[in-house]
């Protein structure tokens, strides 16, 4: 993994801060040519990982880097499925199995069946959850994917209910199908790596959230900093910032001050906000450089 | 340990059993759910114990509360059947739907001195908390309108299969989503006392309405209004926001964000000097042990175990107070349909409506 992932919150009127702030980006990012733009202007600052949920409309963000492969020969995507809401207003229509129905995949031979009943008849949720798996990847075909999140509104559902198998199952699945690793995003780190470890799935990508203010750590800053300390895992932190609430270089300095956080993934609207902040983690990912080791740094980063 | 049961694991019902269940002062004993392919897929995955008789749930095991989850129109009895059993009851908004109902069952928990709460969520989401600290405190000045509004995109074509599309069995924006406006204005200022203007449209669904529009009238003279929309595609999820204007300034409210702005200082507010400021979600949320959805969601839970292990009887989203929000649902009912009477309307308020200024 890079040590810098773009995120996609700002695209898709996410802002944990301000709904107005939240709305006025939905507007803007309603263009595709915006969205482009930015990740352009992250691809240009060196950022090559776009790590976003499977919204409907990255669907055509996905059409663009297929159109387009030669211009970002090494530009890597990594799904976070599913886009809750989109099942969440579908459960509320449709009902659980209604919407379960409407998610499984409509052609082919063994779509029919399962849309059928006979997946459903068998309470093999393996296969269901496959079968969820690949509709949500049918966007990025073709395009280089080696991390798949499972998002953590799932997460931590399948973990509240105890529904532990179902992670192994997605392990198993991304690994054998699409030769990506698993991942996992999560507001409760301690208890999902019990858990993960568990069922068998060593040394897992975990993304959740780590800054200094300890906001949506779960379990508590205390438990969180000795956990990524001394467990085994492989962290990447987000909502680094706070949602705002820190000044870029001491919430940058703090994660980088934490021990085997492997990436920090952030999102950014400006060409200015997406600089400074991977400048920063640059410069704070390094110990400081003494005097002639400048080159070197620079050169190994 | 409190041994509490799960009775209803629908979208709501699995949130709830998902939080609790990690509670560490919880054990989830049981479940009951009609949708028997969802409980034979827990039972093979997690050992939970399924019912799908509560009857049945109730006489086997050995239970301290019940979280009922259940679509609205079997809460009344499936509250009673818990309150018989001298159990403590989690249950999920709107509380009851016939008001009778809902009086009988909070006397029957107030004097069976069980504890009794109702998932009126917002009212744990920090901004909405200091939203109505301030407006308790008297900053605004004198209160004289209050508007609550909820928009979403639930219902966005002409279908739909479930109860919530049903308006016998308290579905529709009324109570899926207006429920939570009106509460909210319960807790930040109070209860309206009569609501007239009454505008109720389906725009999609069949038997429910998916906008609801009203004036609220308060007994301290201030009016509101009422706005609800559960067929808005463009929010990306459920909006609530409350706004409130006063002599001495307003606010507005949301799930992220307080907006406070005074025309002059109030010691409520020391930091403001005169003018706006913010608070923002990240200040005014306290950490929760387990986060699925919001903090408010684990919240509402840990209080509710933390009101049963502390022998408290006088909490937050009480029956009682729930109650209120019905009557008010019944109160915009009856105005659409003059055949309801609400037996709740207060008398001694005179409706502002357009036909009571015309017919005096």
């Amino acid at each position: 993994m890079d040590r810098v992932l773009f995120g996609d919150n700002q695209f898709f009127g996410v802002n944990h801060m301000s709904e107005e702030k939240a709305r006025a980006q939905a507007m803007r990012f309603q263009d595709l040519q915006a969205v482009i733009d930015v990740l352009d202007a992250a691809y240009r600052e060196g950022i090559r990982t776009f790590m976003c949920t499977t919204h409907d409309r990255v669907g055509e963000i996905c059409d663009y880097f297929r159109a387009n492969r030669d211009k970002y020969p090494d530009y890597r995507f990594y799904p976070c499925m599913p886009y809750a809401h989109k099942y969440a207003n579908a459960v509320t229509e449709h009902g659980t199995m209604g919407a379960l129905r409407k998610f499984l995949p409509e052609d082919g031979a063994v779509g029919a069946m399962f849309r059928g009943g006979v997946a459903l008849a068998s309470k093999d949720i393996e296969v269901i959850a496959q079968l969820l798996v690949d509709a949500e990847m049918k966007m990025f075909q073709g395009l280089s994917t080696p991390v798949i999140f499972i998002q953590n509104v799932i997460t931590d559902l399948l973990l509240g209910v105890g529904l532990k198998d179902a992670f192994r199952m997605f392990a198993d699945h991304v690994r054998n199908r699409y030769q990506a690793e698993p991942g996992f995003i999560t507001m409760n780190v301690p208890r999902l790596l019990d858990v993960l470890e568990e069922v068998g799935v060593d040394n897992p990508i975990v993304c959740a959230n780590i800054n200094k203010i300890g906001f949506r750590m779960c379990g508590g800053m205390d438990l969180y900093e000795k956990t990524i300390a001394t467990r085994r895992f492989r962290p990447v932190a987000m909502s680094v910032l706070a949602s705002g609430a820190l000044s870029p270089r001491e919430a940058i300095e703090y994660v980088c001050g934490q021990p085997r956080i492997e990436s920090i993934v952030f999102g950014a609207s400006s060409r200015g906000n997406i600089r400074q902040t991977k400048q920063l983690i640059d410069e704070l990912t390094c110990p400081a450089p003494g005097p002639g080791r400048r080159d070197a740094q620079v050169s190994a980063a | 340990m409190l041994r509490l049961a799960m009775v209803g694991l629908g979208k709501m019902g699995l949130s709830h059993f998902a939080i609790v269940n990690t509670h560490p002062g919880v054990k989830v004993v049981a479940c009951c759910e009609q949708n028997a392919y969802l409980t034979d897929v827990l039972s093979k995955y997690t050992g939970l114990k399924c019912y799908d008789d509560t009857d049945r749930m109730l006489q086997n095991e050995k239970l301290d509360a019940v979280l009922i989850a259940t679509p609205s129109k079997l809460h009344a009895r499936m509250v009673e059947k818990a309150l018989e059993r001298n159990l403590h009851v989690f249950c999920e908004k709107p509380f009851v739907l016939d008001v009778s109902d809902g009086e009988r069952l909070a006397a029957m928990a107030e004097a069976k001195g069980l504890v009794n709460q109702v998932g009126y969520h917002y009212r744990f989401v920090g901004a909405f908390q200091e939203a109505a600290r301030i407006v308790q405190s008297g900053a605004l000045g004198k209160v004289h309108h209050i508007r609550a509004e909820a928009y979403g995109p639930v219902v966005l074509r002409p279908k739909g299969s479930t109860w919530r599309s049903s308006k016998d069995e308290g579905g529709g924006a009324l109570y899926d989503y207006a429920c939570h406006a009106l509460d909210l204005v319960n807790f930040i200022h109070t209860p309206a006392v009569s609501v007239g203007g009454v505008a109720m449209n389906s725009l999609f669904s069949r038997d429910v309405a998916d906008e609801v529009y009203c004036t609220m009238n308060f007994r301290d003279g201030a009016t509101g209004q009422l706005c609800v929309n559960w067929s808005d595609e463009s929010c990306r999820k459920m909006a609530t926001k409350v706004s409130v204007w006063g002599t001495n300034g307003r606010l507005s409210a949301d799930r992220q964000e307080c907006q406070i702005y005074l025309r002059s200082p109030h010691s409520a507010v020391p930091d403001c000097k005169g003018g706006w400021i913010s608070r923002y979600t990240t200040d005014l949320t306290q950490p929760v042990w387990y986060y699925l959805r919001g903090e408010e969601y684990s919240a509402q839970i840990d209080y509710f175990v933390k009101a049963i292990e502390s022998r408290s009887r006088d909490n937050v989203n009480s029956f009682r107070s729930a109650l209120q929000t019905d009557k008010l649902v019944e109160m915009i009912l009856a105005e659409v349909n003059p055949r309801v009477v609400p037996a709740t309307a207060a008398a001694s308020v005179r409706p502002r409506g357009f036909w009571a200024r015309v017919l005096g």
